[in-house]
Formats: structure tokens, sequence, C-alpha cells
């Protein structure tokens, strides 16, 4: 493609100001972290001592390693069972194609549109029943619910797009479906059971709401959950809250920087489905 | 099947349940009595409460009409001038607001809104230190701040879902639109914009349920104020529901949230997924 030179300039000027946009934010709370706790520095200003120790303190503070514990126990509670229940219903909707298959797929693609909003008023009362609120089977328990829509509908258009050879060959060798399922389709479908993990795993992190209504305790709660538990303390240490807020951004950054390709690739797959 | 086991229990039953109390006035602990649609029309009547609704839908024009409008200069930006190293490290780096929980983008940006933060420091540092303001507090802007908030974490993915797409686009389409003599614009027009009619509409249901079902953000970052001039829907209904009792209009409110979603989003997919096998 031919382009001009002042637009090749152009267009790259605009590209790093929009990166630039970007970053600028992360570097801001960066800066403002360092300066001494509970003053009130202006928005990006390299500090005369950093104080690196507020860092130390707000681990401390949030309770860092307990939240890093109780969120990983959330996602690793959360995506296998979501997973195997979301591949299984793939398979049953697209592949097997039960009886009424057409229905439940329009039961299940409704979800998408839903609001978490929309039910989280009645989930609160229904836990309340069931007796686990403030329990991480609060946030647990629904969480796997709300991705089913999503999961089967993503499960599906790839067990739907599986050419019938495969299935078909597979029969004559005398297979039964649980043998289909297991030594034929699981291998072939391992890519994209591996993105809709990699996106569920991400979604249970940075899940706020349900934590925020469905149980009290900070510590139990996920990661986005629990910084909006320290704002709420916390608001008026500016210096303090970046320094937790740099904290509880440190693990998702580091695992963005290591995997970014996965991710992009994922999440912009899932939503091209969804 | 365990998947529908769950999606019963956890979503539908709760969905059910959600039209159900619309119909009662109850504060969540005594009894409940029978009102009818009286909370809906609550809603219709009370200038706050159609009000959210109103101010989800300029939301719409901050997180959605926006991000992908200007996710598509960007990318087509990066597709003709910054194919290489360039294109890669601003993808990676315009995606990164994407997979941070939003709680935290709004803690960011109401630090860098405030009336010490970065946004006013630039401002001062162009002479415009006149229009320096806690922007958050501040009733005419908190609601075109909070919309800015949502441009930063969206632009990102409306970019990188666009530019996939224009990649995927024929060159032997361009050069045809050259011969019949078309300038970048047309070009624009007639190939780019049909052709990526599918990645748009994503790129649109995903950004305007973000719009209207908002809820993190603004929660953390204003928590529907000053006043409630950035009380959007999801921030009333949790307002409602959890802190004033109102379980009933809280309902009804969730009930046309969700219709309202639908509305908006069903000719939004039906454009997109036209002539699409």
């Amino acid at each position: 493609m031919k382009v001009s030179r002042s637009e090749l300039y152009a267009g790259r000027a605009l590209l790093l100001g929009l990166a630039a946009i970007t970053v600028l934010p992360f570097l801001s709370i960066l800066t403002t972290a360092l300066h001494p706790s509970g003053t009130l520095p202006s928005g990006l200003a390299w500090p005369a001592h950093p104080q690196w120790g507020n860092f130390v303190d707000a681990f401390q503070v949030a309770n860092m390693d307990v939240l890093l514990g109780s969120s990983t126990y959330i996602v690793l509670a959360v995506v296998p069972a979501a997973l195997i229940m979301a591949t299984m219903a793939g398979f049953a909707i697209g592949l097997l194609r039960i009886p009424g298959a057409r229905l439940l797929l329009l039961l299940f693609v409704f979800g998408l549109t839903l609001p978490f909003e929309g039910i989280i008023t009645p989930l609160y009362f229904l836990e309340r029943e069931m007796g686990i609120l403030n329990s991480r089977l609060a946030i647990v328990l629904p969480l796997i619910a709300l991705f089913m829509p999503f999961g089967v509908f993503w499960m599906r258009a790839h067990f739907a797009n599986m050419p019938d050879d495969i299935s078909e060959a597979a029969r004559v060798d005398g297979a039964t479906t649980w043998t289909l399922f297991w030594r034929i389709h699981l291998p072939l479908a391992r890519p994209a059971i591996a993105s809709l993990g990699v996106l569920m795993a991400v979604w249970s992190w940075n899940q706020f709401l349900l934590a925020l209504v469905l149980v009290e305790d900070p510590s139990r709660r996920t990661m986005a959950g629990a910084l909006g538990a320290f704002q709420g303390h916390y608001a008026t240490d500016i210096p303090l809250l970046c320094a937790g807020t740099v904290l509880i951004l440190l693990p998702t950054l580091v695992v963005y920087v290591l995997f970014q390709r996965h991710i992009i690739a994922a999440l912009l797959q899932g939503s091209v489905k969804g | 099947m365990p998947a529908l086991l769950m999606y019963s229990v956890f979503v539908l039953q709760p969905l059910a349940l959600t039209i159900q109390y619309s119909l009662y006035r109850w504060n969540g602990v005594g009894p409940a009595t029978w009102v009818g649609l009286s909370n809906y029309l609550t809603v219709l009547r009370d200038p706050d409460l159609l009000g959210t609704l109103v101010k989800s839908f300029k939301l719409v024009v901050f997180f959605s009409v926006i991000p992908v409008s200007l996710g598509l200069v960007t990318a087509s930006v990066i597709h003709r001038v910054a194919t290489g190293r360039l294109g890669i490290v601003t993808r990676t780096v315009l995606f990164l607001p994407q997979v941070i929980p939003l709680v935290a983008a709004g803690i960011i940006w109401g630090w860098l809104l405030s009336m010490p933060g970065l946004v006013n420091q630039v401002l001062s540092a162009v002479g415009l230190s006149g229009l320096a303001r806690a922007w958050l507090g501040d009733f005419d802007t908190a609601l075109p701040a909070v919309g800015l908030i949502g441009i930063w974490v969206l632009l990102g993915f409306c970019t990188v879902l666009l530019l996939a797409g224009m990649t995927k686009i024929d060159s032997a389409l361009y050069e045809s639109a050259r011969l019949d003599g078309a300038n970048w614009f047309r070009e624009f027009v007639s190939v780019t914009l049909p052709s990526l009619r599918y990645e748009i509409g994503v790129c649109l249901t995903v950004t305007v349920v973000a719009a209207l079902a908002a809820f993190d953000i603004v929660y953390v970052s204003t928590g529907g104020g000053p006043g409630n001039s950035t009380a959007v829907p999801g921030v009333q209904i949790y307002i409602l529901a959890f802190l004033e009792r109102q379980v009933g209009l809280a309902s009804a409110l969730a009930v046309m949230l969700m219709i309202v979603v639908l509305i908006v989003i069903l000719p939004i997919q039906r454009l997109s997924r036209e002539d699409r096998p």
C-alpha cells in the first residue's frame, strides 16, 4: 500500500499519543504511591524520597496474601467446573443435537444479554435462604451459572463446526457416545476450551458486583471486590490507596504481559462468537 | 445436564423472582404486599428513576459511539502505517485497560480527575487552569467524566477487534476500488465499512451492554453522585435494593433495564448478521 510520508508521521504520532494516554494513568498512580503516606501529592510528580515502604504497608493493610489466596480459590473453583459443564452442554446441543436443542440454545443465548444487575437482588435473598451468603460458595456458584450462556454458546459453536464424518467414522468403529466424547472430541476441542478458560479466569478475577453484594468480608472476595473495600477504607489516604491499587493490579499485569497474545486472541474470539 | 441445572437455579430462577418481586412492595425482611404494576408506574413517573435510564443512554455515546468510531480510525491508521512492531506494541498497550478490573480503572481515574490529579495538572500546564475542577464532583461534568473512563477502557478493545477484521479484508477489493478512482475516504466508506459490518456489530453489542449495565466504574468513581447526577440503572438498583430496602422498586427497574437492553441489542444483532451464514 502506498502511504505518503506526511500521513506516515501523522499516523504514528496519533498512535503514540493514544498509547501515552493509555499508559499515563498507570504511571500517575505509581508515582503517587511513592509519596509519603497521608500527603496529597499532585498528579504526576516523582517524589523527593520515594517511599517504597508504602507497598509493604498496603500489602499488610489489605491482607494481600489472604486476598491472593481467596481470588485464586474462586478462580480455581469456578473455571474447571464451568468448563466441564459448558463443554458437555455444548457437545449435547452442537453435536448430538438432542431433542429440544434449538430451544435450549435459545434459552442460553437469551442469557448472553442479561445484565448481572437484573438478577442480583433475588440472588441475595436466595442465597440467604440457602445459608451460603458470605461464603466463597456465594460467589462461586452463581458465577458458574452466569458463565453458562457464554460457555455453552462458545462450545456449541465449536462442536457444530466439527465435520460429521469424524463422529460417523468413530461410530462405525463401535464407539459409544461416551468414548466419542472423551476419546475423539475432547482432545480436538482443546484450543477452544483453553481460550474459554482464559476468559473465565479473567472475568472471575475481575468480578465486582457479585462480590460486593454477596460477601461482606473482603478477605473472602475476588480481587476486584477486595479492591472496592480497600477503596472504601482508605479513600482519603491517596498514596496508600494508590499503592494498594498497584499491588492488586500487579498479578493481572504480569499475567497479561506474559500471555498477552493468548489473552487478546481469546477475548477477541470470545466476542466474535458471542 | 448439569449446565442447565446450574443455569436454572442461579440465573433463570432469580430472573423469574425479579419479575415476581417487582410486583410487590417488600423491604426484604417483613411480609410483602401485592401492589401489581405500581412499581413500574413509580419508575415511569419518578423523574429521578426514569432519569437513570436516560443517563444510561447518554453513557452509550461515550462507551459505544466514541470508542467504536475512534477505534475505526485507530485501526485503519495501524493497518496503513504501522504494520510492524509499532502496530503490535500499540495494540498491546491500548488493550491493557481491558484486562484490569473495572474497579481499578474507576479508582485510577477517580484520582486522575480529582482536584490535584493529573488531568488538572495537564490543563494548567497548557495554560487552561481556569478549566480545572473536581471533574467527578461537579454536577455538569460528572457524567461525561465517567464516560471518559469508559472510552479509556473500551477503545483498545474496539481497535483490536476492528483491526483483526481489517486484516481479513481481501486487498483485491481495494485495488478494484482504486481502479475506479476512489480516494481513501470513498474506499473507507464503500469497502472497509461494509466488510467490517460483523465486527462493528460485535463492538457495538459489547459496548452498548457495558454502557447500559454500567456498574463497577460508576459505583467506584462517583457512587452515583454528586446528587444523583451519575446514578445509572445499575447503581440505582443496588442503592434501592440494598441500601434503601425497596426490593420491589429495585426489581421493577431491573426488569425495565433488561427489556431496554434487549430492545437495543436485537436490531444491532440483526443488522450485523444479515447475509451471514
